[in-house]
Formats: structure tokens, C-alpha cells, sequence
């Protein structure tokens, strides 16, 4: 059975995707710093780690870029290389809540009962913690380390998706395709894989791009507190942690990492708004 | 209206026991021996045999949390394993600090947000909309630790306007008596006016840091809120009856375009309390933030435990507050109202 309403609504979506100047923006923002982190060791200067105590503190200059940081290490290749974290625990952070959030969410809206209630009413008490909160539960049981970090930005991000995809499960369950698919006797899980979940898609996606977002930031905000990246390694948010002490001499070791943050993050956000207005129906 | 409000106060009931048993499980959640990360690996035998006892890990986990819970209750959060003070007094003694801050930025966001709404719906398609919204969705993406730092760059190093950190110059806050534990209100008490100046210059920084996520997303509502009642048949007729334009925004618009918006600043409420833990980390600020941040590293689990559902409570409470408002801006809402 084709699950697709029509195959010209993809094109339709993208059409006015392109039209929108946002997407464009926030794509090509995301697109830079993707490249950024495929080059990081062509276009890096310094090995981002190499540590060189004479040429601590120093300005940009044609040697260092973007200057040097408290124990010389060169701050334009860290930001590179920042890159590849920002990006590895935004998609691991955003893969692994959406996957759970899915689940969750595809259970309690399709089955109902008990199962939904005792999901939902543990995905309540989540949402009722301000995210970095949450966070700090995690980093606190787990103890403090990137991985860690990503953790536990994952498991703060599954009960918004859970939510999401409960009420668009709840909409799907009730329509004349599905009972068509159960009176042809499909099993739930593929009546839940190969018809509800298809439809449920749109919202879940542009909450996945808002999150990767949100995600990134979420982690560089627990390495600034010194919760998440060990010490020494390049993650924009410790950079700005282990740099504060210097920003007097070297601004740009606190405000490079920082702008770095702000683009990615922006990117993902207007990549997401777009797609937000560009799948919504009503607006043409 | 009282028995929503007897179903609100159950429904926060029953989060709080949620909240609180996540929080008992942290303990138990612990990879390995909980008693050896809480007490460090040079803790002595007698040492976790003493934690162990305190904590009744020797017992049943349903006695436990009973006992916890029982605790709770009392307002007996424990000890802090660190300072091997109450959880209860040291939260007392720095939520002051956090309540002043949280308070500064509501206060610059809702005026802020508001208005830059109001200016961008007016002039919808314009110049200012355009503006006041690009600056806003900047702000949205905005990491705060990172405006912080630049205000801090900007305002305090190269034009030496505010300082930089604490909440007193040290000079001055020898002579505080702590009363209220809000600066602000404490050196008025006092009538020392010098330090009354001086506790504001450095509220102003940490403020606008915390403010401004908070602004951005409540002039996003207010402006989409008003242009929906901009719309409505009632604000044609206002304008059919001759009254100016900003009377017809301010005493017919805005009022009903509030709903939405006040729902925006109570969930803001709680991204607030996160958002003051990033904050007081940048501003060395002596509150509940720095304190809980200190707690995890040290992995205090007592303080951390205390100060989470602390926060959660506060969270839940300001919610309750915003639901009570929507009867009073909108008075077709009246919640738990069967005749509505």
C-alpha cells in the first residue's frame, strides 16, 4: 500500500524550501561549518593540541590567526577541530533521543492504557526540570566527562520527541487508512512502522533540526560549567571555560569559540523554522 | 475556582513525589559503589561505613524512600557531604541571590519583549519588524555564556561602565546586614545608598545576560499574539469609532493578546532557573546556580538531590501562578468554571 499522500508533496516541500531565505542562510551555514570539520587537519596550522608555553597568550598574527591560548596552544585550529565535536554530539545527542523519544511516543499514542499513561506521566516529570537541570542529575550519577555530556543531552531531549509523536500518533490512529491496514489484517508493529509512523514525520523532523541545536548548545553550556569536555580538549564550550581567565589579554580566545556556537546553533535554527513553515500545509 | 485550584495543588503533589523519587534514585543509580564516589577514593572503611548507615543504603529501597520522603516532609534535606552543613540552610542562604537575579531579568525581558512586540506588529512588514525580529532570532540562538563574556569584554573592560562580577564591591558588602538577602532591598533598609548603587551596577550584566533568551522568544509571542487580535472584527470596530491607533493597541489589543504570551513567560520561568546556573558561573555569582554547579562537580549527591527538586518546586509553583493570571487577564477563561 503506497503510505505517501503523493510523491509531487516532497517536491512541493522542497520547492518552497528553496523559496524561503532562512533555509537557504541556515543551510549553507551548517553546510560551512560540515566542510569545516571534514578539513579540520588540511586547513589546521597547529596540531590543536600541542601545547607550547613560549608562546602562551599571544595575539592573532600571520604564526596564529586567532592568537594563542593560556598554555600556547593555537587557537584557530582548536576552533577547526571544534567543529567535529560540536557536530559528533549534536547528531549522536539527536539520534539517540529521537530514536527513544520515537518509541516512546509511537507506544503510548498507538497502544493507549496504562502504557500510556505511565509513559507520559514520566515524560511530565521530565519536562517539568529546566534541561540543563536534568543534565546536571545525569553528570552527577554518571561523573563528568564528554561522553557523559552526551548522554545525558540525550536522554533531556527524549520527552519532547515522545510528546510529539504521541499526538500525531493520536491523529494518524484514527484515520480511514489504518483501520483499512488493521481490517487487512496487519500486525500493530507494522501497521505502526509502514503506515502511522510515514505520517508522523513532518513535525518530528523539524524538531530534530531545532534540536541538534539546542543540543550542541546544551553540551558546550555543561563543558563551560567544567561538567562536560575534559580539560584540554578542543570543544568550543570548555575553550570559553578555560579561556575567561585570559579575556583580558586574548578577547579573541573567548570570542571566537563563542561565535562559533552562536553560527552553528543559528544555522540549525533557521534551517528549522524554514522547514517548519515550508511542511506546514496552511502556509502557502 | 477552588476546586481547580485543590486539583492544581494534587497535580503538583503528585509531580513533586515524581520528582522527588528520580531524585532518591540518583543515588542508586550510581555506577558502583554510591558510598565510595560520594566519599572519594581516599575515604576511610569507617568513613563509608558511617555514609552508608547515614544513608540507610543498608536497608530496603521502599524504606528508604519512605525515610526520604519522611524527611522531605520535615524539610529535612540532609547534609552536604562537602560542608557537612544542612541542604536546607545552604539553600536558604544563596536562593536570595538567584531569586534577586531571576527576578532582574524577568522584569527586563517582559518590558523589553513586550514592547519590541508591540513595535514590530504595529509596523508589520517594515523596517522595525524586521529588525526587532532578526535581532530576536539571534537572540534565540544566542549561547548565553557566551553574551555574558562579551558584555563582560565590552561593558566592564573597555568601557569600564559595570563591574564584572560578585553582587557588592567587597569594600561594601562588609557592612550588609543580611535581612531579606536581597541586596537591593537590604542596603535600602539600611539607607546606605552607596551600596544600594553599587549592588545595581552589578546586577545590571547578569541580568541582561539571563534577560535576553527570555526577550527574544516573548517578543516573538507577543507579536504574532497581537497580530492575530489585530485581526478580530471588535479592533475594526474601535477603530470605527475614531480612537487612535495606540489607544485602540494599548487598551483593546494588547490585554487580550496577553494569554498566550504569559503561558511563554511562565515556561520561560524554568528555562530562568537553568539559564541563572550558566549565568552565575560567568558573574562569579554567590547563588543557588554556582552552588548546584559546585555540588555536581564535587558530586555532593545530598546538595544536588536538595537543590533539584528545590528548583522543580519553584518551577511548578510559577506555573501555578501563570494559570492563576489567565482568569484574571482574559475573563472568559475561568478556570475549573463548569458554567464555561
Amino acid at each position: 500500500m503506497n503510505t505517501n499522500p503523493s510523491s509531487t508533496g516532497q517536491h512541493h516541500v522542497f520547492r518552497k524550501l528553496l523559496r524561503h531565505p532562512s533555509a537557504t542562510i541556515g543551510a549553507s551555514i551548517i553546510l560551512f561549518f560540515v566542510i569545516i570539520a571534514l578539513l579540520a587537519p588540511f586547513i589546521a596550522t597547529h596540531d590543536p593540541m600541542q601545547t607550547d608555553i613560549t608562546e602562551r597568550l599571544k595575539g592573532s598574527s600571520g604564526r596564529h590567526y586567532l592568537g594563542t591560548d593560556g598554555t600556547g596552544r593555537d587557537i584557530f585550529s582548536r576552533v577547526l577541530y571544534g567543529s567535529r565535536i560540536s557536530l559528533k554530539v549534536g547528531l549522536i545527542a539527536i539520534t539517540f533521543s529521537l530514536g527513544f523519544g520515537t518509541l516512546f511516543g509511537a507506544f503510548a499514542g498507538y497502544f493507549g492504557g496504562w502504557l500510556d499513561n505511565l509513559i507520559m506521566r514520566v515524560n511530565d516529570m521530565l519536562l517539568a526540570m529546566p534541561s540543563i537541570l536534568l543534565a546536571m542529575v545525569i553528570v552527577t550519577i554518571l561523573g563528568q566527562s564528554l561522553t557523559n555530556a552526551i548522554i545525558a543531552v540525550s536522554i533531556v531531549y527524549i520527552p519532547q520527541y515522545a510528546r510529539i509523536l504521541r499526538a500525531s500518533v493520536l491523529k494518524v490512529r484514527e484515520l480511514d487508512y489504518v483501520t483499512s491496514a488493521k481490517v487487512i489484517g496487519a500486525s500493530d508493529i507494522r501497521i505502526l512502522v509502514t503506515t502511522v509512523l510515514p505520517n508522523c514525520l513532518a513535525p518530528l523532523i523539524v524538531q530534530a533540526t531545532l534540536g541538534i541545536g539546542a543540543a550542541i548548545l546544551d553540551a558546550a553550556g555543561l563543558s563551560f560549567l567544567g561538567l562536560g569536555a575534559e580539560v584540554g580538549v578542543p570543544e568550543w564550550g570548555a575553550m570559553l571555560n578555560e579561556n575567561t581567565k585570559h579575556i583580558r589579554k586574548v578577547p579573541l580566545a573567548v570570542t571566537a569559540p563563542g561565535m562559533a556556537i552562536f553560527l552553528v546553533v543559528l544555522g540549525f535554527n533557521l534551517l528549522g523554522d524554514a522547514l517548519r513553515d515550508a511542511l506546514d500545509p496552511q502556509i502557502d | 475556582m477552588l476546586s481547580y485550584l485543590i486539583q492544581r495543588f494534587l497535580s503538583i503533589g503528585l509531580s513533586l513525589l515524581g520528582v522527588s523519587l528520580l531524585v532518591f534514585m540518583m543515588v542508586h543509580l550510581i555506577p558502583g559503589d554510591a558510598a565510595l564516589t560520594i566519599a572519594g577514593e581516599r575515604a576511610t572503611e569507617e568513613v563509608l561505613a558511617q555514609l552508608r548507615e547515614d544513608m540507610g543504603l543498608d536497608k530496603p529501597l521502599y524504606y528508604q524512600y519512605g525515610k526520604y520522603l519522611w524527611d522531605l516532609v520535615h524539610l529535612d534535606l540532609g547534609y552536604s557531604f562537602k560542608t557537612k552543613e544542612p541542604v536546607i540552610d545552604e539553600i536558604k542562604r544563596y536562593f536570595p541571590a538567584t531569586a534577586e537575579l531571576t527576578l532582574a531579568a524577568m522584569a527586563f525581558s517582559i518590558i523589553f519583549g513586550i514592547s519590541a512586540g508591540i513595535i514590530a506588529s504595529v509596523y508589520r512588514g517594515k523596517f522595525w519588524d524586521y529588525t526587532s525580529m532578526s535581532i530576536s532570532l539571534a537572540g534565540i540562538s544566542m549561547p548565553i555564556f557566551w553574551l555574558g563574556l562579551m558584555l563582560i569584554l565590552i561593558f566592564s573592560y573597555y568601557l569600564g561602565i559595570f563591574p564584572a562580577t560578585g553582587r557588592l564591591d567587597s569594600v561594601l558588602s562588609l557592612d550588609i546586614e543580611t535581612r531579606t538577602g536581597f541586596y537591593l532591598i537590604d542596603t535600602l533598609l539600611m539607607g546606605n545608598f552607596n551600596a544600594f548603587r553599587n549592588a545595581i551596577s552589578h546586577l545590571i550584566l547578569p541580568a541582561i545576560t539571563l534577560g535576553t533568551i527570555p526577550l527574544a522568544i516573548i517578543a516573538r509571542m507577543t507579536r504574532s499574539s497581537l497580530l492575530e487580535v489585530l485581526n478580530q472584527p471588535y479592533i475594526t470596530t474601535a477603530y470605527a469609532k475614531g480612537l487612535s491607533k495606540w489607544s485602540v493597541i494599548i487598551k483593546h489589543a494588547l490585554k487580550n493578546s496577553m494569554v498566550p504570551v504569559l503561558t511563554v513567560i511562565g515556561l520561560e520561568f524554568g528555562y530562568l532557573m537553568g539559564g541563572a546556573i550558566l549565568t552565575e558561573h560567568i558573574f562569579s555569582w554567590p547563588g543557588l546556580g554556582s552552588w548546584l554547579r559546585d555540588a555536581v562537580e564535587s558530586r555532593d549527591v545530598r546538595a544536588v538531590q536538595g537543590g533539584v527538586l528545590f528548583v522543580s518546586f519553584l518551577f511548578m509553583f510559577v506555573n501555578l501562578i501563570v494559570d492563576l493570571l489567565y482568569a484574571y487577564v482574559d475573563p472568559r477563561i475561568r478556570v475549573g468554571d463548569e458554567t464555561v
